[in-house]
């Protein structure tokens, strides 16, 4: 632990740290471009120069390792010259073009040019003056800002796992870009654009839409996969302009995902924002009364169990919460939150969630994927396990499609034959999976969604226990998930109850009559074919597939428009806040379904948000605790049995589509073509 | 960027000869380090691929070294040496720096374009001669001097330097270093030093 004075105060910063770590701990501000705390060092920008006793020129603290006795100073007239003399440099070459760049405004270079550069240029010559690169449908590039401070390269070769960018020629001819004609093609792509301190890097979509003074941000949660990373909205009047990650070192880090970050388009999209009653074959607008009279005339007469409810991948607890209680009280125990069909199994917590963590990913030392393509199904959590494997002295085996993952794997098998030998420990790999101290298993839904899902949770779920996974303080049995409504229906037991069906059996019952009445919260990922002649309620916020098939459809709010909790994949409760109104008619979910109750004669015991989550707190403790994992017990899930030969799929075909508002987005579409298209079709007038 | 109007070859792979160098090459490196090797796998590519390196070319090296592709780009538009478009059978590089400048290199040049035909950065229509300037390439007492492929020809004046021209392009072999016929770069008077041991 070296003890190092900067400016006068004694620091003491842990072993290994550099000097502007030392100096920021002691509280002195250095500015910097290329040094990056979750990157490696570069040294390549020099802003961040300080004085160092004893040594004769300025040192570049962010590659300067801090040792002890070191008099470090970053306030002197030496300092200050150095400061001047390389942001000097930095702008003979950069543009200054600040009032047409999308950086404007949040900018590193504008900020740290007023603060520590001089007045102006000596420079008199010509700028040089790059071609742009064409990286993609998400980023653009304007090259000739660029500073060569190589954080985008960095980026792709250590968290992304994609080599595509890097520094080509020399001297006054460098440059950075792809060299060849190549797509960015990583989910996460988008963080190059907060990750670039000048407008080199800025959003394509978003391009010339805003200025960031202009905006209000609202601090939310993503639901467009389960990770539930940590974002903030930024909103202008009553759209939503774009979308940044939020740091949470427990889940996202400061990353975000692009069809997170990206897809906001999609709320403008192809909204509900009024009720709308099927009249003679064709659906026709109404009031709220209207639908509610309608709903409440079909269901007069309806015994409960020839009614059932759906609960879709965007639902939010609250929601799902006031609809299993309606369907209780409406006499139904046909309720399903897994519209996949996955045979996750509610009686058990630990038998669903990631119970390792995100976080936790980092300590384990083994990890065997099984039926997962968790670059698709969750790239945050696939860019922590490129994370941990980087660090050495991680055995990965997967079973299931060999995917590009960003790292090397063992490829054990397809199917779930390879699953059956580790079980029986004939596999090589299970050796492996013994030795290990802190080993981890990941089952994607893909292997779920079988006939034999249930029995495949069981043969992993042996694994687990026969290997070792689960021991003391240490538990490496994880469920992946990719809806981010699923860990919360779980957790408020959103399953059939006695006798009810689940959603093959409600699919069936509407297509053979039994069932006469279906509501859907917002589930469109289901076969709508099969409903029969089913009087089909859909609430949600996207007209997609379910409202289509629908005879009443009740507008909702999309994850923007309400103050919600979600449960992400490691059973962390979180809340999203309200950055714009939901649209026209629409109203938040748990009010929908409150005032439905009443419509009917059954109304809900609950006026308030508040009493609402009271209620969450008492059917489920775990939702207490905000923004924490409550660690879950292990036990006992699944169905033993015979596995079947088909191999293993994801469940995610296409991760740019994956729910109603990435289906409705323009860019989610550009992505499809750019990244998940063959690129044989091109001709010459294409970029 | 690669839109430098060359066809980047459709295709490219060592020689069986020279596959044996490639082994040779990366062997002394330790395991796991094979990419140190790019450098010398680079050259040699360019030598197997008519002096220049191709699209082609360089992804097969990456290939190779498993390396992204895009790292090797880095290298090879790094160095000045690489050749990412084709060039003549001969590639003659003129230096240009002070020393062979105050020694007659624009004469070199004129003579040069005179001879050939073409300026620099130019190659000629039969495709034997490219004609490029470089900086120092070290041989400072002989100047001026030209390298022509891995070769040095020095004390030049415009006339030798077109008799070198010519006779490369009549395909002979001209005899390497100096044109005025002394030894490396002893005195160009003679020796002025140890005179008796040339007596004796």
């Amino acid at each position: 632990m070296p003890k190092l004075i900067v400016n006068g105060v004694e620091v003491e910063v842990p072993q290994g740290s550099t000097v502007l770590q030392a100096c920021e701990a002691a509280g002195a501000e250095v500015p910097r471009f290329c040094y990056h705390d979750r990157l490696s060092i570069a040294g390549n920008c020099r802003m961040c120069l300080v004085e160092v006793e004893k040594s004769p020129k300025p040192v570049a603290s962010c590659a300067m390792p801090a040792n002890e006795g070191m008099v470090v100073k970053t306030n002197t007239p030496q300092v200050q010259k150095a400061r001047d003399g390389v942001m000097e440099f930095l702008l003979i070459n950069h543009p200054l073009d600040c009032p047409i760049c999308d950086q404007g405004g949040e900018c590193d270079l504008q900020d740290q040019a007023m603060a520590y550069g001089r007045g102006g240029s000596r420079y008199e010559d010509a700028k040089r003056a790059v071609k742009d690169k064409d990286i993609g449908p998400l980023v653009k590039t304007i090259m000739t800002r660029c500073i060569h401070c190589t954080r985008c390269i960095r980026f792709g070769e250590e968290v992304a796992g994609v080599e595509v960018l890097g520094l080509t020629g020399r001297g006054e001819h460098m440059e950075v870009g792809p060299y060849v004609e190549a797509v960015v093609n990583t989910e996460l792509s988008g963080n190059i654009i907060d990750l670039c301190p000048v407008g080199a890097l800025t959003s394509k979509p978003y391009e010339f839409h805003a200025r960031s003074w202009e905006l209000v941000k609202t601090e939310s949660i993503d639901v467009l996969d389960a990770v539930g990373a940590n974002i903030r909205i930024d909103t202008r009047g009553a759209e939503v302009m774009r979308i940044l990650p939020r740091l949470n070192e427990a889940v996202n880090e400061e990353w975000l995902a692009d069809k997170s970050r990206f897809a906001c388009d999609g709320l403008k999209k192809r909204r509900l924002d009024r009720c709308f009653v099927r009249r003679d074959g064709k659906l026709e607008p109404a009031s709220w009364d209207e639908a509610f009279a309608a709903i409440a005339t079909r269901l007069r007469g309806v015994p409960g169990n020839r009614i059932a409810a759906l609960a879709g991948d965007l639902a939010d607890a609250e929601a799902i919460l006031l609809l299993k209680e309606l369907m209780g009280a409406l006499g139904s125990t046909h309720i399903d939150c897994r519209q996949d069909g996955a045979k996750l199994d509610a009686s058990n917590r630990a038998g669903y969630l990631f119970n390792t963590t995100i976080a936790g990913i980092e300590q384990a030392d083994t990890c065997l994927l099984i039926g997962t393509n968790p670059r698709w199904e969750a790239p945050l959590v696939n860019a922590r396990l490129r994370k941990r494997w980087r660090r050495g002295g991680f055995a990965i085996g997967l079973i299931g499609e060999p995917r590009d993952l960003t790292y090397k794997y063992n490829h054990l098998g397809v199917g779930p034959q390879a699953l059956a030998e580790l079980a029986n420990g004939r596999h090589a790999f299970a050796e492996t999976l013994k030795g290990a101290k802190a080993p981890m298993l990941i089952l994607g839904q893909g292997a779920l969604v079988r006939s034999d899902g249930g029995q495949i949770l069981a043969a992993a779920r042996q694994i687990a226990g026969d290997l070792g996974f689960v021991r003391d303080g240490w538990n490496g049995f994880n469920v992946l998930h990719s809806a981010a409504a699923r860990v919360g229906g779980l957790d408020l037991g959103f399953v059939p109850g006695a006798d009810g069906r689940d959603v093959a059996g409600i699919l069936e019952g509407a297509q053979s009559g039994v069932i006469d009445v279906v509501y859907l919260l917002g589930a469109d990922e289901i076969d709508t074919s099969r409903f029969g002649k089913a009087f089909v309620i859909y609430q949600g916020h996207h007209g997609d597939a379910g409202a289509k098939r629908a005879d009443v459809v009740l507008p909702g709010a999309a994850y923007t428009e309400k103050d919600a909790t979600y449960v992400n994949l490691e059973g962390r409760p979180q809340r999203t806040h309200r950055a714009i109104h939901p649209l026209g008619e629409a109203r938040e979910d748990w009010k929908i379904l409150r005032a439905l109750s009443e419509a009917l004669g059954k109304q809900l015991p609950y006026d308030t948000l508040q009493s609402v989550r009271e209620r969450l707190g008492h059917v489920a403790p775990s939702f207490r605790a905000l923004g924490r994992v409550e660690p879950a017990s292990f036990g006992n899930f699944g169905t033993p049995g015979p596995l079947g030969p088909e191999p293993f799929k994801s469940n995610i075909a296409n991760y740019y589509m994956t729910d109603p508002i990435s289906r409705a987005s323009p860019t989610m579409a550009e992505c499809v073509a750019a990244f998940l298209t063959p690129a044989q079709g091109k001709t010459g007038t294409h970029g | 960027m690669s839109g430098n109007g060359a066809d980047q070859g459709a295709s490219f792979a060592f020689a069986p000869e020279a596959i044996a160098k490639v082994k040779a090459i990366i062997a002394k490196y330790p395991t796991g380090r094979q990419a140190s090797a790019v450098l010398p796998l680079l050259d040699l590519a360019q030598r197997e691929n008519d002096g220049w390196l191709s699209r082609a070319a360089m992804d097969h090296v990456a290939q190779i070294l498993d390396m992204a592709p895009i790292k090797v780009y880095e290298v090879a538009t790094f160095y000045t040496m690489f050749n990412l478009k084709p060039v003549g059978r001969h590639l003659v590089q003129l230096c240009r720096t002070t020393p062979c400048w105050l020694r007659g290199s624009e004469e070199l040049r004129y003579a040069a374009q005179q001879e050939l035909g073409i300026g620099l950065k130019e190659t000629t229509g039969d495709g034997a001669f490219t004609l490029v300037e470089v900086e120092c390439l070290g041989a400072c007492v002989n100047a001026p001097m030209v390298q022509i492929n891995d070769d040095f020809y020095e004390d030049l004046t415009g006339e030798s330097f077109r008799e070198l021209l010519r006779a490369l392009r009549r395909g002979e072999k001209p005899a390497i270093g100096s044109r005025t016929g002394r030894q490396g770069s002893c005195p160009a008077s003679g020796p002025t030093t140890l005179t008796e041991i040339e007596r004796r």
